[in-house]
C-alpha cells in the first residue's frame, strides 16, 4: 500500500499550470546593452536610471554565474531568454484589467475585483513583468503610505526610489542579484511614512505567464521611524516543459523603532516527477535593520520551483535590533532546495532567530545553509538557531550546514539540528486510532512546521497547510 | 464480536501463526499468555492489520464480517482498538489534537457528528480522572518523552475515549509499578460492559488480580494448546509452561 501512495502522490499534478492567453509584448531573447536601455526606455525611466542598469550589467558580465550551491541543473543560457513581457493594452485602473488576467487571478484564489471587499488586503500583482493593478492604493495613501508598482514608483517618487534602491543588495552584490539589477521589469514599492502602523497586509501576487520569459521583479520596502507594516507575497507559475528562470530581489529597509514584517507562500511549478520544467527560483532577499530597536522578520513557506536558491537575510546595524527567519521547505519528487539565511549582527545587543524546517520526500534534495555573524563591535550579541529535517522515504536527502561567524566573545550562541523522519510504526500507530495514513502524514508534517505557520497571517497559515498537504499527499513508504 | 477460524500468519516467509481458533463474545475478557516468542503479539498485529504480516489462511471475522484485506484504519474505526506494547512517540502533535483527530475520523467513518474541541476538552477532563492524569498531559506531544508508566495511561486513556468495541491490550501490565496496574486496571474495569470485549495480552498473573478474566488461554508457538479459567493462569505462574508442553506431547501421542 505505501508503494501505491508513493505512485499518487507523484502523479498529482500542478493545480496552477494553466496558461492565461492575452497579447503579449515581448522582447526578442538574448541581453546586451541595447536590451538594457530598451527596458528602460520602455519604462519612460530617468537617466540615471538607465545608468544604473547599465552598471549592473556591465559588472554582471564579469561575474561567474554561482556553483556552490547542493543543487545540480543544465547550465543557463542567458541569450535564450526574453527579458521582457507585458501585456499590450496599457492599464490605468482596475476596471480596464483585462478579463483573461482578472480570470487567471480567479483561478488562482484571488478574485481582484472582490479583494477590495475581502479580508483588507491590498494587492499589488505582478503579471509577468509588469504590474497588472494595484488595489486599496488611495486609502493607504490617505495615510501617506505608498504602496504600488515599481514603475509606478520610479515616475512618481523617483527620489525615495533614488535614495534607497540598491543600498541592501548592492548591483555588484551576486551574480543574479546583478542580472536583476540591470534588466528588473517591475515590482513592488512599500514606504510606511514615521510612526504609521499600516492598517492592513500589504500583498503581491506573483505569476509567469509568457513562456521563455525570465521573471525579474524588484521588491524595495521602507519602513520609516516607528512604522509597522506586514507584506505578503505568493507566488504560482504555469506548467511548461522548459525551466523558466525567476530572479529576483528584494530590498527592505526598517529606520529605528521600525518593524517589517515580510511573508512568502511559494508555490512555483516544481517541474514533473522526472524534473522536466519547473522554475528556477534565484532570489537575494535581504533587509537591513538600520536603525535602534528595529526588526525585520521575514517567514517562508516553499513548496514549488524545480530549484530554490534563497537566503532571506538580516543586517542588525542598529542597536537592539532584531532579525527572523522561520522557513518551511519542501521538496518532492525530483526539487532541490539550498535555502536558509543570514544574520549578520553590527549593533550592539542585536538577537537573531532561526527556525527551519525541512521536509524531503520522493526523491527531494534539501539543503538548509546559513551564517551567522558577530561583528567585532557587536557586544551582547545573541542568537538561536533551529533546523530540523523530516525525510519521508528513502530516496530524498537533508543537508545541513551552518556557518557561524563570531567575532566578539560576549556573543551567545546556540544551534539546535534534528533529523527525523516518518516511520511505518508511526503511521500504523495513526491508522491504529482510525486516521488515514495521508491524514497521518499531514497531522505529523503540520505538527513539524507548526512553530513557523504560527509566524504567518491567518489566512496564509490555513494556504500553507493545504500547499503541504497537497504536495506530500501520501508521499510515504 | 470476534471469530478466528484457524488462523495462520507469517512474516518473510517465517510462519509464526500456525491455525490459531478463538471465539470472542461481547462482554468477555480473554487472557492470552505464553512465553516469548509464542506469536501473541503477532496475533494482535494481525487482527489490527499490520501490513508486514501475511495471512496465509483462516479468516478473522469481526462482526461477522471478514476482514481479512480490511486497512487498519477501517478496523480502528469499526471498534478494534490495540493499546500498544511500545506506544509510538510523535513528536510536534498535540495529544489532545491526535485524540480528537482519531475519535472524529472514527465518528465520520461511522456517519457520526463530530465533536469540536470544546466539547471534546471537556469529554477529556473527565477521562483524565479514569486514568490517574493532570490535564497539563493531553497537550504534551504524543508518547514524546513520556514515562513507561504514562505511555500505557495513555494508551487507556485513548482506549476509553474512543469507545472501541473490542480491545487488545498489548503487554498493557509490563513496566508499571504497583499503583499504576490498579490505577490502570480500575480504568478498564470502569469500562467493561455487556458489549464491550477485551483481549489482554500478557506474561503474568498480577493483572488478573484487579480484571476478572472469562477465560485464560496458553499460547505456545503459535498454537493456543490450552485453555481454561482464572486458575489456569495461576497455575502457569507456579509451574511456568513447560508442562503443558509436555501435556501436549502425550496427548499427541495417546
Amino acid at each position: 500500500m505505501p508503494e501505491k501512495i508513493i505512485t499518487d502522490s507523484i502523479n498529482q499534478e500542478y493545480k496552477y499550470g494553466f496558461v492565461t492567453d492575452i497579447e503579449q509584448e515581448k522582447i526578442p531573447p538574448g541581453l546586451n546593452e541595447d536590451v538594457v536601455k530598451l527596458i528602460s526606455k520602455k519604462k519612460n525611466e530617468p537617466e540615471w536610471l538607465c545608468e544604473w542598469r547599465l552598471k549592473a550589467y556591465r559588472h554582471w558580465l564579469k561575474m561567474v554565474e554561482p556553483d556552490w550551491a547542493k543543487v545540480n541543473y543544465p547550465k543557463i543560457d542567458f541569450n535564450e531568454i526574453s527579458y521582457f513581457a507585458a501585456p499590450k493594452k496599457k492599464l490605468n485602473s482596475l476596471d480596464e484589467v483585462d478579463s483573461e488576467i482578472l480570470d487567471t487571478y480567479n483561478k488562482l484564489g484571488i478574485p481582484l475585483q472582490e479583494q477590495k471587499m475581502l479580508a483588507g488586503v491590498a494587492v499589488d500583482a505582478v503579471f509577468d513583468s509588469v504590474s497588472v493593478a494595484t488595489t486599496f492604493k488611495d486609502d493607504l495613501f490617505k495615510q501617506g503610505i505608498i504602496f504600488c508598482s515599481f514603475s509606478e514608483a520610479v515616475q512618481d517618487h523617483p527620489e525615495l526610489i533614488k535614495k534607497y534602491l540598491g543600498t541592501v543588495v548592492p548591483i555588484t552584490d551576486n551574480f543574479y542579484a546583478a542580472l536583476n539589477s540591470a534588466v528588473f521589469s517591475d515590482g513592488s514599492f512599500c514606504y510606511i511614512p514615521k510612526g504609521v502602523k499600516c492598517p492592513m497586509e500589504l500583498s503581491t501576487y506573483f505569476r509567469i505567464n509568457a513562456s521563455n520569459t525570465g521573471q525579474f521583479e524588484r521588491t524595495l520596502l521602507v519602513a520609516d521611524e516607528g512604522a509597522y507594516v506586514s507584506y505578503l507575497e505568493g507566488c504560482t507559475a504555469p506548467q511548461r516543459d522548459e525551466n523558466q528562470l525567476h530572479a529576483a530581489v528584494v530590498e527592505l529597509i526598517a529606520m529605528e523603532n521600525a518593524q517589517i514584517k515580510y511573508s512568502t507562500v511559494q508555490n512555483w511549478y516544481p517541474g514533473d516527477k522526472n524534473g522536466k520544467g519547473g522554475i528556477y527560483n534565484f532570489v537575494t532577499k535581504r533587509g537591513i535593520c538600520k536603525g535602534d530597536n528595529s526588526k525585520i522578520s521575514w517567514t517562508q513557506v516553499e513548496t514549488g520551483s524545480a530549484i530554490t536558491w534563497k537566503y532571506p537575510s538580516c543586517i542588525l546595524k542598529g542597536n537592539n535590533s532584531i532579525g527572523e527567519f522561520y522557513s518551511v521547505a519542501l521538496t518532492n519528487n525530483r526539487q532541490q532546495a539550498d535555502t536558509g539565511t543570514k544574520m549578520i549582527h553590527i549593533g550592539k545587543h542585536t538577537k537573531s532567530t532561526i527556525i527551519s524546517k525541512g521536509i524531503s520526500a520522493g526523491f527531494g534534495q534539501q539543503t538548509y545553509r546559513g551564517e551567522v555573524r558577530i561583528n567585532k563591535n557587536a557586544d551582547n550579541a545573541r542568537n538561536y538557531s533551529q533546523c530540523d529535517s523530516i525525510l519521508i522515504g528513502d530516496k530524498c536527502g537533508a543537508h545541513t550546514f551552518p556557518y557561524i561567524d563570531v567575532r566578539n566573545t560576549t556573543a551567545q550562541m546556540e544551534h539546535e539540528a534534528t533529523t527525523s523522519n516518518i516511520g511505518e510504526d508511526q503511521l500504523f500507530y495513526c491508522n491504529q486510532r482510525g486516521i488515514s495514513t495521508e491524514d497521518a502524514i499531514a497531522m505529523i508534517v503540520n505538527g513539524f512546521c507548526k512553530e513557523v505557520f504560527k509566524e504567518l497571517p491567518m489566512e496564509f497559515a490555513v494556504e500553507a497547510q493545504k500547499l503541504l498537504e497537497i504536495s506530500l499527499e501520501g508521499s510515504v513508504g | 464480536m470476534l471469530n478466528i477460524k484457524n488462523l495462520h500468519a507469517s512474516i518473510e516467509e517465517k510462519k509464526i501463526l500456525k491455525g490459531i481458533n478463538l471465539i470472542v463474545n461481547p462482554g468477555e475478557l480473554h487472557v492470552i499468555m505464553g512465553p516469548n516468542g509464542a506469536g501473541k503479539s503477532t496475533l494482535a498485529s494481525v487482527l489490527t492489520g499490520k501490513d508486514k504480516f501475511n495471512i496465509d489462511n483462516g479468516e478473522i471475522l469481526f462482526d461477522g464480517q471478514i476482514i481479512n484485506e480490511l486497512p487498519p484504519e477501517e478496523r480502528a474505526c469499526k471498534g478494534m482498538f490495540m493499546s500498544f506494547q511500545y506506544p509510538i512517540a510523535i513528536p510536534g502533535v498535540n495529544n489532545m489534537y491526535f485524540l480528537k483527530e482519531a475519535l472524529n475520523s472514527q465518528k465520520k467513518y461511522r456517519g457520526e457528528t463530530q465533536l469540536d474541541s470544546i466539547d471534546f476538552l471537556g469529554e477529556m477532563k473527565t477521562k483524565l480522572k479514569y486514568v490517574g492524569l493532570e490535564e497539563s498531559f493531553i497537550h504534551r506531544p504524543v508518547n514524546d518523552g513520556f514515562s513507561g508508566g504514562e505511555k500505557k495511561r495513555n494508551e487507556i486513556l485513548q482506549m476509553i475515549t474512543l469507545e472501541p468495541k473490542l480491545s487488545i491490550l498489548d503487554e498493557t501490565d509490563s513496566g508499571l509499578d504497583i499503583d499504576a496496574l490498579k490505577i490502570i486496571s480500575e480504568g478498564i474495569n470502569n469500562f467493561r460492559n455487556k458489549d464491550r470485549s477485551f483481549i489482554l495480552i500478557t506474561h503474568y498473573q498480577r493483572m488478573l488480580d484487579y480484571l476478572k478474566p472469562d477465560f485464560v488461554h496458553v499460547m505456545i508457538q503459535g498454537e493456543i494448546v490450552k485453555s481454561g479459567d482464572k486458575s489456569l493462569a495461576l497455575e502457569l505462574e507456579n509451574k511456568g509452561y513447560s508442562w503443558i508442553l509436555n501435556e501436549k506431547v502425550e496427548t499427541s501421542q495417546s
